[in-house]
């Protein structure tokens, strides 16, 4: 049993210089065989070897990472938590994520720094108007809380935002998700992996998959950079990467990678405090506790593993931005970076079975992934555990794109997710 | 960011141009003959090459003509431009 973290062991360790924390994970060497493998260290990857130990008893997991755990697009994205999705499946989905996340600092023991500080959607148009008034009811009907907000409320919600009607794209209105918000990104990686391992999974860091091997219809096991691991169950959470993990599979998924960047700017007192996304000039913003502007572009439209991303989409996002939010045209930037998405042809992920047996894929989380995670981790853990997807990730199968039962969230939800 | 030759026009930066994705996908000659999974692997199922992979580009903001290029996706490295209908020249 793990140390409790609370103010009496914060005072305790005062006393020693904070010198003698215990390791909140472990550092161990693969063993030669585990009950289930999960290909992926970031957030997804480790809720779903916490909710494999907790709720399905399958103690023996190691979760493999290539770098170091939180270090891809967990440590990458802007934070934005919200659920307000068009369709049931994306609504019932995101609103289990939603609702776990209420409850996760308490659950984990570990301060996510979740912050309901609400996401607010602009509209620019007479269909964004449409489309966002719709959402809303369509979120009402789901028992998602959703409000449509006119100008003026948005104004007074959001004092900074220029809804001057001389812009060239002036807000007409906008959506508010109250429950909706933010949370600390690492520390969603470090407390799933400080659960997880508490629970006696292995967290393996600096270990990349080299080759998936295979007996005819099912996994035996995987080759790493840190020798082979003898498993019946692969669960694959690779993100920007799942192409390349189901080609050592033979597979081959509805998937594209390409860049997305975002960027903070030097930190500055509390100005805005809520998100607030716009889909037509394509520009998200929030605040960091630490006082940085977070800010989300949009993806490059090429393929690319290489976690850069092009200058003219930082630039076009930050026009949007400036005349958005005229205030900050003065602020300086102080980081830009990139992580690789992986983009379905319907924009909504895939949390399946495959055509291998013992082989699970959870990808395809495009732009939107980090809002997921708990609910991810959750419904993957159910799927592998049982062979078969819970009600929620039932309509998320690989074969969607067969049948054509798609989930079709391209237009339908904020494209900046 | 990087600078494309285009077979047409000459360098110029890759945000005058927009990606058509994979090169070399055949559409199907007989359409009313195909499953689903031989649909859904013309219309969904991509390689996404982790290296080189070939690819369609257009000169959009420029000639607005189609090529192909073999690219490196691991460092965004062209290593080469050819005409579309042409065979790849690299392997």
């Amino acid at each position: 049993m793990k140390n409790r973290y609370s103010i009496f062991s914060l005072i305790k360790n005062a006393f020693s210089y904070h010198e003698n924390w215990e390791k909140a994970w472990k550092d161990p060497a693969p063993k030669k065989k585990y009950d289930a493998v999960i290909v992926g260290g970031g957030g997804h990857g480790l809720a779903t070897a916490y909710y494999l130990a907790k709720k399905h008893n399958i103690k023996n997991i190691a979760v493999v990472e290539k770098g170091w755990i939180g270090g891809g697009n967990t440590g990458r994205n802007t934070t934005i938590i919200r659920s307000n999705y068009l369709w049931d499946a994306s609504a019932g989905l995101y609103n289990h994520a939603l609702k776990i996340w209420e409850d996760l600092s308490q659950e984990l023991n570990y301060n996510v720094m979740f912050s309901q500080r609400g996401v607010m959607n602009l509209a620019h148009n007479l269909q964004d108007v449409r489309d966002l008034k719709r959402r809303t009811h369509a979120n009402r009907l789901n028992g998602i809380d959703a409000e449509y907000l006119n100008t003026e409320e948005i104004k007074k919600f959001c004092p900074i935002i220029n809804t001057s009607p001389h812009i060239r794209y002036p807000v007409l209105g906008g959506t508010l998700q109250r429950r909706a918000g933010t949370a600390r990104h690492d520390a969603v990686a470090w407390g799933y992996a400080r659960g997880a391992d508490e629970m006696g999974v292995d967290i393996i860091q600096n270990c990349e998959v080299k080759a998936i091997k295979r007996n005819g219809d099912s996994v035996e096991g995987i080759e790493t950079t840190k020798g082979f691991i003898k498993t019946n169950k692969i669960g694959v959470v690779a993100a920007g990467h799942s192409s390349v993990i189901a080609n050592m599979a033979g597979l081959k998924l509805p998937l594209e990678s390409k860049p997305l960047q975002a960027l903070v700017s030097e930190p500055v007192k509390p100005i805005i405090d809520t998100v607030v996304m716009s889909n037509a000039v394509h520009a998200y913003v929030s605040q960091s506790d630490k006082g940085e502007l977070v800010i989300g572009a949009g993806t490059d439209d090429y393929i690319s593993y290489s976690q850069k991303g092009s200058h003219d989409i930082v630039e076009g996002t930050l026009n949007a931005i400036l005349e958005l939010y005229p205030i900050f045209s003065r602020m300086r930037m102080l980081r830009q970076w990139g992580g690789i998405v992986d983009i379905s042809p319907d924009a909504s992920p895939i949390i399946s079975k495959t055509s291998i047996k013992g082989l699970y894929f959870n990808c395809g989380w495009g732009t939107g992934g980090f809002k997921a995670t708990p609910g991810s981790g959750d419904l993957f853990a159910h799927t592998i555990a049982n062979d078969e997807p819970h009600e929620l990730n039932a309509a998320f199968n690989i074969n969607r794109f067969v049948s054509g039962d798609l989930v079709d969230e391209h237009g339908a939800a904020a494209v900046a997710h | 960011m990087f600078i494309i030759n285009c077979p047409f026009c000459g360098e110029r930066e890759q945000s005058e141009f927009k990606a058509g994705g994979e090169a070399h996908i055949e559409r199907p000659k007989q359409p009313t003959e195909l499953s689903d999974d031989e649909w859904a692997e013309y219309l969904f199922m991509r390689k996404n090459i982790k290296g080189i992979q070939f690819e369609r580009w257009n000169h959009m903001h420029g000639c607005r003509k189609w090529f192909n290029m073999a690219r490196d996706t691991s460092n965004d490295e062209i290593k080469a431009i050819y005409k579309i209908g042409e065979k790849p020249p690299i392997k």
